[in-house]
């Protein structure tokens, strides 16, 4: 089982299931990492946290911490 | 009957260009009941009769940010005629995520397609008439920075909203949760409206906990919509909150699939190139340095600043005193009301609106970092450093402005959108020594420790250390622990900031600092003015003997603890407050010399009979660290937007003033071999209360969140970290 933050740079994963609770879970999913949808990993910040993501078109960034909730499946 | 439009939409959607255009300097600013969220309002230019309400800029109608509760409270209690919901066609699939929840409100909605012609420019089409249909409701094309479409989207809004043509979401959830949606509302329907019958059945539906408060069913209802709840979430292997997020996802992908042709699909666009340089492994720091550098050398040390002090030397130096004197000498005025009006007022005001020139340089380049995206990236590369003391990495910006003047570091903290941490930085800001602290630095200085390198890099060292230890101390209180909505933040793609948008920044914030300057600021000069050239017999006397004076000597003993119980000291600390500047001037008034040089070195050999080295450095870390002067205790009144927040600011500056002047002072007389007494008990007290401060575990919200990521580690078990 991987999570988001065991992905690489320039990977592109696939949300299997989010974990954890409450506003910060609601708040990942508001900003459109749901089941199913397809993460670019363009970079880590340059003190090794937090990450800049690409979903749904648009960029996010995340702490590691949150990124570890987030559960992934390599795609091809 | 007035019409009311609401504007919804994401952050960085182009909202407030909109909203600003719409009603131009028709616009009143509050805030919304309970939070310090900044309310706007205003009449749409040419209709007296229409108000728009620009609500906050939200991704959803979640029940864990101030932001969203205020919105959707707004939305459901105050039923507005219309909603315009602002989307940001080159981020259609986020932004249309907000308005499948606006759509179910029962309140007609305009959809503004914003930024269309950036969408054109990169080749991607929209089939707006498919769009329209499937999310039944109409769309607007419009470009907001071009200021074209908004007129066309508010007319349509009005229209609707005089037909009465509520909205209906278009949208289906999945059998499964359309079954269990329609039967909870089949328990609820006699109490809702049938407008938001479908809003409060999806809230019960997602666990809302603030609609389950408000309805206060009673316990059999209760459990039975709980049970059908259950059962979906048993059905599907989720729970219900993460299934309706899924579900409208999934159904905006499907309605963009069909409607939205994106001709590049290179990943790699202008801004992400930019982003290559300005937040890549290397040069992310440099140019970060290099644009603060910039943005201080221009507001502060240059344009700026030279324009600070042409008012400051010139225009309140030597074209208005003079001209004002000479009036005042052609009609006989009497001594005391020129003194009032060119000492008091004029001296006092002065010296705040010297201010505004800096100010406005300030805000300009801030506005232009802010609107252009790089802010967002500030808090990419800092937040590593600054989630350690507990600030954001937006909190950097209004510290080293700081170092020039207080005010416009204050108000640099707007930019930082969790109210805790803005909050924060708010009180913390001022510990910094601005410029106007460095003659009291070259005073104590000079006249106690000639020649000493470490004095003046000890004072920003001092400075820097308050913050770091306040925001690690103020983080663990109940009232500043952080929200629940961390750092999950956009980076939203750099464009060319609109000139008519930074302009109205600019005009709406120096407005109000000049609105302040000719209130609060002009009372407090006033004031200060008649306490120090009034005797209790209401006899005009020199400052000694002034009500100051008296006053003085009253609150002395209050910092005999310090070292410095003297009523000289006390009264040039008062004075510190009209600005800092004067402690020096006072000092010099105090002791009978007219006027003194910038670093005070004719009485310094008065000081050094009065005071030690120990006491002077004491007095020296109290002016640094207390409450700042009256312009930026204004500007923390207005960041604050709370009295009791202003006076819990001051009051945290006041008491770690004292608490560390204290303790400087007390073991340094300990290790000077001059004994333990009471005093030296007391700072010991006070130096182990600190570290119980700064070691102890965080107040509620912040366990919590601790406690929900251990729940995810031990889920995630054998993830690696």
């Amino acid at each position: 089982m991987f999570s988001l933050r065991d992905a690489k740079c320039g990977q592109t994963v696939k949300v299997v299931k989010l974990h954890g609770e409450g506003a910060l879970k609601r708040r990942i999913m508001d900003m459109g990492i749901t089941r199913g949808c397809e993460i670019y990993i363009r970079k880590v910040a340059p003190l090794g946290d937090p990450i800049q993501i690409n979903v749904r078109g648009y960029e996010l960034s995340l702490r590691k911490s949150a990124a570890e909730m987030i559960e992934i499946q390599k795609s091809s | 009957m007035p019409i009311k439009i609401a504007l919804a939409g994401n952050p960085n959607s182009g909202k407030t260009t909109m909203f600003n255009d719409l009603t131009g300097s028709n616009q009143y600013v509050g805030n919304w009941p309970g939070v310090t969220v900044e309310k706007k309002e205003g009449r749409l230019k040419g209709h007296k009769d229409v108000i728009l309400t620009d609500l906050p800029g939200i991704y959803s109608l979640s029940p864990y940010t101030p932001e969203e509760i205020v919105s959707r409270n707004y939305l459901i209690n105050e039923e507005p005629n219309a909603i315009i919901n602002i989307v940001d066609g080159t981020n259609i699939e986020r932004n249309l995520y907000l308005t499948t929840q606006l759509t179910e409100m029962g309140i007609p909605v305009v959809i503004a397609l914003n930024m269309i012609d950036i969408v054109r420019k990169k080749g991607d089409s929209i089939d707006i008439k498919k769009l329209s249909e499937k999310l039944g409701c109409e769309i607007i094309e419009t470009s907001a920075l071009k200021g074209t479409g908004s007129n066309e989207a508010v007319s349509k809004a009005i229209a609707l909203a005089k037909q009465k043509t509520k909205t209906i979401a278009q949208h289906k959830f999945s059998e499964l949760v359309e079954d269990s949606l329609s039967k909870i509302a089949s328990y609820i329907e006699n109490t809702i409206s049938p407008n938001l019958l479908r809003w409060y059945s999806i809230k019960l539906f997602e666990r809302d906990q603030k609609v389950w408060e408000q309805l206060a069913l009673d316990e059999k209802i209760r459990s039975k919509i709980d049970s059908i709840i259950a059962e979906c979430e048993k059905q599907l292997d989720d729970d219900s909150e993460s299934i309706i997020t899924n579900e409208r996802y999934n159904y905006i992908a499907d309605v963009i699939k069909d409607c939205y042709v994106r001709k590049n699909t290179s990943r790699l666009t202008v801004s992400d190139k930019i982003d290559r340089v300005l937040t890549n492994r290397l040069l992310a720091f440099p140019i970060f340095a290099a644009i603060i550098f910039l943005v201080y050398f221009i507001s502060v040390t240059t344009v700026g600043g030279w324009a600070t002090d042409w008012v400051n030397d010139v225009l309140f130096g030597e074209i208005i005193p003079p001209a004002v004197e000479g009036f005042l000498e052609s009609v006989n005025c009497a001594d005391w009301l020129s003194s009032l009006i060119l000492d008091g007022i004029i001296g006092g005001v002065g010296a705040v609106l010297g201010f505004l020139p800096q100010m406005m340089v300030l805000f300009l380049c801030l506005s232009i970092l802010e609107d252009c995206g790089y802010m967002a990236r500030i808090a990419f590369i800092m937040d590593r450093i600054f989630r350690k003391f507990g600030l954001s990495g937006k909190s950097f910006i209004p510290i080293i402005i700081g170092t020039g003047c207080g005010v416009p570091g204050i108000m640099a903290s707007r930019t930082i959108e969790s109210e805790e941490d803005r909050k924060m930085t708010i009180m913390t800001t001022t510990f910094i020594p601005c410029s106007a602290k460095l003659p009291i630095i070259s005073l104590i200085a000079g006249a106690f420790f000639p020649g000493s390198l470490w004095v003046a890099p000890s004072a920003y060292f001092i400075g820097i250390v308050a913050i770091i230890c306040s925001g690690i101390i103020l983080k663990k209180t109940k009232a500043l622990s952080s929200s629940p909505a961390p750092f999950v933040m956009e980076l939203p793609a750099y464009h060319i900031p609109g000139i008519k948008n930074v302009a109205f920044q600019i005009w709406d914030k120096s407005k109000s600092f000049v609105k302040k300057a000719g209130t609060i600021i002009f009372l407090a000069s006033g004031l200060v003015w008649f306490l120090s050239n009034f005797n209790w017999q209401m006899q005009m006397v020199d400052a000694p003997d002034s009500i100051l004076a008296s006053l003085g000597s009253i609150i002395a003993p209050i910092f005999a603890p310090l070292g410095w119980g003297t009523w000289e000291a006390a009264v040039a600390t008062l004075t510190g407050l009209v600005a800092k500047e004067n402690v020096v001037g006072t000092f010099g008034v105090l002791y009978g010399f007219q006027e003194v040089a910038e670093d005070g070195v004719e009485i310094w050999s008065t000081l050094q009979a009065s005071f030690t080295m120990l006491s002077a450095y004491s007095l020296l870390v109290f002016n640094l660290l207390c409450a700042p002067c009256f312009a930026a205790i204004g500007a923390i009144r207005r960041e604050m937007k709370s009295p009791k927040w202003t006076f819990i600011a001051l009051g945290y500056q006041t008491v770690l003033a004292y608490a560390v002047s204290l303790c400087i002072y007390q073991l340094g007389m300990l290790f000077k071999g001059n004994g333990f007494n009471v005093f030296t008990a007391i700072a010991i007290v006070v130096i182990i209360g600190f570290i119980y401060l700064l070691l102890r575990r965080p107040n509620n919200k912040d366990r919590k969140n601790s406690s929900a990521k251990k729940v995810g580690k031990a889920v995630l078990g054998g993830a690696k970290l």
